[in-house]
């Protein structure tokens, strides 16, 4: 008989699991957006989420702590994923701000825009950018595609732009990440604005470990690799110039949701873009990727470097 | 290991809970959904057949493959852990149904005679004699299935949802052994984990093995 | 959804050149069989020599029960790191050797444990039956021990050829090709067609593998062991417990 006790008590406490378990998993980090569900921190909590690479997470940490310094009260939740996921967990109330680019974000609410030039992109992006969702002053720094090549390379074929490829591409192979098949500035762009075709594409990863071990290895002759990446100085790469603007800017901003857009707020991130450099996200990135730093450490001396905190 | 474990530990504890819930809650609703459809395929014998059939096709899909399908069958979000849990559920269903119908037909004749001559009736009977002496089989079962929940659930990390597998895609983008180590180590130890409670709970559950020396 | 994956499927230009089915569908294949060879290569003649001798069965169960809690992505993103740097390979080997090591790695505990188990678990009146006939050990384990083991060893090579197709389609992730370039690409590009498509394709090459191995088997074991496994029965330990070994897929 205890084990009828037993059994019956398993279940009871099975259906309890059940319970709080369902009730738990229209957690935020769920990723439909749970309408206004009961996911948003108390008001006064700024909470700083991050997409799914590095370079981001450091922003984040940056922005996080910077508004730390001025007294904001601040949660973070990193590592969020792709544009998909973040947009609609900043819409609604999940996270309250995020580091973003400027052209892909443009892209991301607009997919017709056409501006190209920091300046227009940036006023494109303040126009299109929907309530309640706001982005603030965009800062110099700025991380985009770019087409690399080996230093031989260059040399060899003497490429100084992506035009020069035009007339040698058909016997070279490029390596890029599977989305490059189709999007507008990928295949179909290099062949509309350059008239570059390559001889083959290699699907690899979005400026990762396997375009750059590839165009290492010889694997792939030109790679699409992000310009703070710090293994193209480190390996003594040629970034390939892109003199039609093919690849639109992408200066950092922060995205926030307008209603925590205190002027406290806005101050303490202005300051941080005003400082923020291309430079500063090379060596940003080379502490955390090459030196295996903690994101949090990176950004934390970066502040007190810049005198932000 | 350790330094970069505390230096990150929120975020890992947090993927740490999302995968020990992703795995936990398709054994939960696998199994309740495993024993009234065991019980079936074994009351009514030409349901064993197509069941353990059915079963084992189920089995046979790829979990990536059944994670993206899943959407498109549910209308959820290709991120949403919704599928995972359901994904695993399946998964869970298929190798617990055959286990649970089979470890009601080891139930002996005599024991059921027994049973019957005691005046226990057919629900009583299941419910007082045949699941509990069951149980050590189903708990087997259940454990394989615990193990290989943990292991599946990583796989997710590929589309992007939050768990542990996280250790390894980051890892894997910074060229970075670390991550990767320490999310394999979490990851058996929580599949140790799972199998304890689940051993723990067969051996409360099941008294008298204890009450007979073996 | 289905007429969206119809639709791709039926599209002709999903059937040719790099990106076409025939292409990946032979890669996936290709992967699947060296690592699925090399494996059993591995782990058939340890199974026999164990069960035979039955020394060394706590080697069976370590092995088993810990490769079983390890990850598969874990150690896909392990292996590679660790190896890729160190080939210098114009061609797809410096990412197909790690990954055929990890495929190789989650292949060996299925045949294993059930070879073992299919050799230990023939009944000892039959072996003792083998020896009074005058047999030797190597004569009882061809003869005797083998054939009675069959149906077992079948079961775990089906399983472990069904673990190492399921693994075959997260190579993608490291740029290998195979079926799972379409779930990879799929995702990448937010085609989710492609991704559907893929998935059915890999989800139909394993049902297929499953019922061909299923009717080799059938065709392969004698007569008379198939016999005592249809009888009803109490549930026999050994299938039991090949049967729950069988259960790890990726």
């Amino acid at each position: 008989m205890t084990s009828i006790r037993a059994l019956t008590a398993a279940a009871v406490g099975t259906g309890l699991l059940l319970v709080t378990a369902c009730g738990s998993s229209s957690n935020p980090t769920s990723n439909a957006p749970a309408g206004n569900g009961g996911s948003s921190a108390p008001t006064d909590t700024i909470v700083v989420g991050s997409a799914n690479f590095q370079e981001n997470v450091v922003l984040a940490n940056i922005y996080a702590g910077a508004l730390k310094a001025k007294g904001v009260k601040v949660s973070t939740k990193l590592n969020i994923g792709s544009r998909e996921t973040y947009i609609p967990a900043v819409k609604d109330g999940s996270i309250d701000l995020i580091p973003e680019y400027s052209g892909v974000l443009l892209q991301y609410f607009d997919k017709s825009a056409t501006a190209v030039s920091a300046t227009d992109v940036f006023a494109a992006l303040q126009k299109a950018t929907p309530q309640p969702l706001t982005v603030l002053t965009q800062s110099a720094a700025e991380d985009k595609d770019a087409i690399v090549v080996k230093k031989e390379t260059a040399d060899k074929y003497s490429l100084k732009s992506i035009a020069d490829l035009a007339a040698v591409a058909d016997k070279l192979t490029l390596g890029a990440p599977p989305e490059f098949q189709t999007r507008t500035d990928g295949i179909p762009g290099l062949e509309k604005t350059y008239n570059v075709k390559f001889k083959t594409f290699k699907k690899l990863d979005a400026g990762g470990p396997l375009t750059e071990n590839a165009l290492k290895n010889g694997q792939i002759d030109a790679g699409d690799i992000f310009t703070t990446d710090p293994l193209i100085d480190k390996n003594g790469w040629v970034v390939l110039e892109d003199p039609k603007n093919l690849y639109t800017a992408q200066n950092v901003l922060p995205l926030i949701n307008s209603g925590k857009a205190s002027d406290t707020v806005k101050n303490a991130l202005n300051a941080v873009s005003a400082k923020l450099t291309t430079d500063d996200l090379v060596k940003l990135n080379e502490q955390v990727s090459l030196e295996k730093q903690n994101a949090e450490t990176v950004a934390q001396k970066w502040l007190s470097d810049a005198g932000l905190a | 290991m350790i330094d970069y474990y505390r230096q990150n530990s929120d975020q890992i504890n947090g993927w740490l809970g999302w995968h020990a819930r992703l795995s936990a809650l398709p054994l939960l609703f696998g199994l309740l959904i495993a024993l009234p459809l065991g019980w079936l395929a074994r009351r009514y014998r030409w349901l064993y057949p197509p069941v353990v059939t059915v079963a084992g096709l189920l089995y046979t899909i790829p979990s990536l493959a059944l994670f993206i399908l899943l959407p498109g069958l549910l209308k959820t979000r290709i991120l949403d852990p919704t599928n995972v849990v359901v994904a695993l559920t399946v998964y869970t269903v298929a190798l617990l149904v055959r286990v649970v119908a089979d470890a009601l037909g080891s139930v002996s004749e005599d024991v059921l005679q027994a049973a019957t001559a005691m005046g226990y009736r057919r629900l009583g009977r299941l419910l007082k004699v045949e699941l509990p002496i069951a149980v050590p089989v189903i708990a087997a079962g259940l454990r394989v299935a615990a193990v290989s929940n943990v292991s599946l659930v990583s796989v997710a990390a590929l589309i992007g949802v939050p768990e542990l597998g996280q250790l390894f895609t980051n890892g894997f983008q910074l060229s970075y052994q670390t991550p990767i180590l320490l999310g394999i180590l979490l990851s058996v130890l929580l599949a140790l984990a799972f199998d304890s409670v689940i051993q723990l709970v067969a051996r409360v559950l099941t008294p008298w093995r204890r009450a007979v020396p073996r | 959804m289905i007429a969206e994956i119809w639709n791709w499927l039926s599209d002709s230009a999903h059937w040719h050149g790099p990106d076409g089915v025939p292409i990946h569908l032979r890669e996936h294949l290709q992967y699947s069989l060296i690592a699925l060879l090399i494996a059993a290569a591995i782990a058939l003649p340890l199974g026999l020599l164990i069960g035979h001798t039955g020394r060394g069965s706590f080697v069976v169960v370590a092995i088993a029960n810990s490769f079983r809690a390890l990850p598969t992505v874990g150690l896909l993103t392990f292996f590679v790191i660790l190896i890729a740097p160190h080939i210098h390979s114009t061609g797809t080997a410096t990412y197909l050797i790690p990954s055929e090591i990890v495929l190789v790695l989650l292949a060996i505990p299925s045949m294993l444990t059930n070879t073992y188990a299919g050799i230990s678990a023939v009944d000892p009146a039959v072996r003792d039956a083998a020896r009074g006939m005058g047999m030797r050990g190597s004569q009882t384990l061809w003869q005797v021990e083998l054939p009675n083991a069959l149906p077992l060893i079948f079961s775990g090579i089906r399983s472990s050829f069904l673990q190492v197709i399921a693994t075959a389609t997260i190579t993608a992730y490291v740029s290998l090709g195979g079926l799972g370039r379409y779930l990879i690409d799929g995702l990448a590009q937010q085609d989710y067609p492609q991704m559907a498509s893929g998935a059915v394709l890999v989800a139909v090459l394993a049902l297929l593998i499953d019922v061909l191995l299923a009717a080799v088997q059938r065709y392969a074991v004698s007569r008379g062991i198939t016999g005592r496994y249809s009888r009803k029965r109490i549930v026999d330990p050994a299938e039991q417990q090949a049967m729950i070994a069988a259960a790890p897929l990726t």
